[in-house]
């Protein structure tokens, strides 16, 4: 686990002295920007989201104060200078995902240049498939226009593979808690899902990601664990923004899964290997992440589903950052779902601070004993 | 076996010591100090149950001051304690409906009295005792009397949900002199119209329960009953569910 939490200043070393050779780095927001184009054009993509409550300050002197904590911190991180990786990036790649963050887009790309790419907002529709793979197309070019390169359809499926691999190694990891008792701790599991996302080498995930989950399986204990076993799902959750994660862990729950984007969402799917055209597969594949952006979104709940049986789940938490209507709107589907498994649910919604701490932990707790263990 | 529950809660804190045939309770200011009324409690009941402290064989605390009574053996969330309490006094209860200082809650029981869903308030004094206390300093009044001053039949609505606002606007309406009777009337309606909407989310089945310190406001009872088109049935120590639960949680132990 020890390489997992070093691997974010590891990289940000790596891309610092890369930069000086020439290295290039593009900011991403969003699970939904197809980073095999970054990485076919030679680049490095790194995750920009912002999960800390410390530049949101700053951030609400230009954002509304009601607006989700992730698109503020975000903001909060980019106009203030903090994040070294927002520094580090030389364009940023975003996504009409949400409301509240393409509006955010148009103020950060007064600050450095931001490349919005227009998500459709349905999916099992050929003009929404088309439309996508023609923004895909359309950001092929301006990468190839900001980095000076020539991004073949070659370096495209040779980024696919690796990001194929690079998917199914990080599932790996995630299904180690599959089985009782689990073999990840909720924080270890959101540290490996967080830190990944800066890495300057994706072979050093794959690597990294086997190695974990060869250890973990090595070293696995016979003994069953008798603690609650509880799925989150909902809004992402970084490193900052972990206090759920740690009061279940306080608590003396084991988080097995995490629904969310930052966690097991988008990592069973893959690029097809088989298309003839690189782009109609990457468009494919990142149109079937069920964010509650999708309009309607089946295959979130289709995904939740099944995890409850797979991870073996005992009561569920739906946890929406304040303000994000999506997530929040969705948080009756997932109820009614969950409450049909005959689990417990809790739908939470909070923010970045930790104003809301014995709140939380009481009805956390409150939820952990209608488990009964 | 000999337990005791104590529900520190964030105006009184409550206690209950259960022996085999007997029972003793108290109810004291929580104060500054949750720590310093959990023993308080302890010493007062074994008192009065003429018994050492190590005659008790269990303690549990709930409440918000739970994880601040060093004495206690566990603690155990309210939601499950006034569970616990409420199915030991009304065991055909399935929704039970609290109102206390800083909390309102909602909660859901099936047919053998297990939990199964609950809301509690937002973080915010709307609809709680908290609301309560702060609008009858306005109105110039202890908050016990709030109840045999209301006149429904002159209601006033009070629309703000925040306490700081819905202040204002109390002060607006006394200003423009209507009767006070009315406004503690639609402070009530206010009161149950917000714990009405969180027991609509989790799902009103009856009979309904309800208890906490706001239970002892008929007033309150009365605009809640209207609100949820159901009667509402309170044990007679409405205040003491949550801590006779955790007593009776504690003989798990």
């Amino acid at each position: 686990m020890k390489t997992f939490h070093d691997l974010r200043d590891k990289s940000l070393q790596e891309l610092l002295d890369g930069r000086k050779q020439g290295l290039r780095v593009v900011g991403t927001y969003c699970a939904y920007c197809p980073k095999e184009l970054i990485l076919a054009a030679g680049a490095v993509p790194v995750s920009l989201c912002g999960t800390r409550e410390e530049p949101i300050p700053a951030a609400e002197e230009e954002l509304p104060r009601n607006l989700c904590p992730m698109i503020k911190s975000s903001y909060g991180f980019a106009i203030t200078d903090t994040c070294p990786y927002f520094a580090l990036s030389e364009l940023i790649v975003a996504e009409t995902t949400c409301d509240g963050k393409k509006k955010m887009f148009e103020l950060m790309d007064k600050k450095k240049p931001v490349h919005v790419m227009q998500l459709p907002n349905v999916q099992d529709s050929e003009a929404a498939l088309k439309m996508w793979a023609g923004e895909i197309q359309r950001l092929r070019l301006r990468l190839e226009e900001q980095l000076q390169v020539t991004i073949t359809d070659e370096a495209i499926w040779e980024a696919i593979r690796l990001v194929n691999e690079e998917r199914q190694a990080l599932k790996a990891v995630h299904d180690l808690n599959q089985g009782n008792p689990p073999l990840l701790p909720g924080l270890n599991l959101l540290t490996a899902s967080w830190t990944v996302k800066f890495a300057s080498d994706q072979r050093e995930v794959i690597r990294l990601a086997n190695q974990l989950v060869a250890e973990k399986r090595a070293q696995a204990p016979q003994a069953k664990s008798g603690k609650p076993r509880v799925l989150l799902t909902g809004c992402p959750v970084g490193i900052g923004s972990e206090k759920v994660v740690r009061l279940l862990d306080e608590l003396g729950a084991d988080m097995v899964a995490m629904e969310n984007c930052s966690g097991y969402k988008t990592l069973d799917i893959v690029a097809s290997e088989e298309h003839k055209d690189p782009i109609m597969a990457l468009a494919e594949k990142y149109l079937k992440i069920p964010c509650s952006c999708m309009s309607p979104n089946p295959h979130r709940l289709e995904l939740l589903k099944s995890m409850l049986h797979d991870f073996q789940v005992d009561a569920v938490i739906d946890l929406t950052w304040q303000a994000c209507h999506t997530y929040n709107i969705e948080a009756y589907d997932v109820e009614r779902l969950v409450k049909a498994a005959s689990l417990p649910f809790l739908h939470l919604e909070s923010d970045y601070s930790t104003s809301d701490i014995e709140s939380l932990k009481v009805r956390i707790e409150a939820l952990l004993e209608m488990t009964d263990k | 076996m000999i337990t005791l529950g104590l529900d520190i809660g964030s105006v009184a804190a409550k206690g209950v010591l259960l022996a085999p045939n007997d029972k003793w309770q108290v109810v004291v200011p929580t104060g500054w100090s949750p720590r310093d009324a959990g023993q308080q409690i302890i010493a007062e009941l074994t008192r009065s149950a003429s018994l050492e402290r190590l005659q008790i064989d269990a303690i549990v605390a709930t409440g918000y001051g739970r994880i601040s009574v060093p004495d206690a053996n566990k603690s155990i969330t309210e939601i499950t304690c006034h569970a616990k309490g409420l199915t030991s006094l009304l065991p055909e209860v399935r929704t039970i409906i609290d109102i206390g200082g800083q909390d309102s809650k909602v909660i859901k029981l099936n047919e053998s009295g297990r939990v199964i869903d609950f809301a509690m308030n937002d973080k915010c004094a709307a609809g709680t005792g908290r609301f309560l206390q702060v609008m009858a300093q306005v109105l110039g009044m202890d908050v016990s009397d709030l109840a045999d001053a209301e006149d429904p039949s002159e209601t006033v609505s009070i629309n703000s949900m925040c306490t700081v606002f819905a202040e204002s606007e109390i002060i607006g309406h006394l200003a423009q002199g209507m009767s006070r009777g009315g406004l503690i009337a639609g402070l009530h309606q206010s009161v149950a119209k917000r714990v009405a909407g969180m027991a609509a989310r989790v799902g009103v089945v009856g009979p309904v329960a309800f208890t906490g310190g706001v239970a002892k406001n008929t007033g309150i009872r009365r605009a809640l009953e209207e609100e949820l088109k159901a009667p509402l049935l309170t044990p007679e120590e409405c205040q003491f569910t949550g801590a006779l639960g955790a007593a009776l949680l504690a003989r798990n132990l």
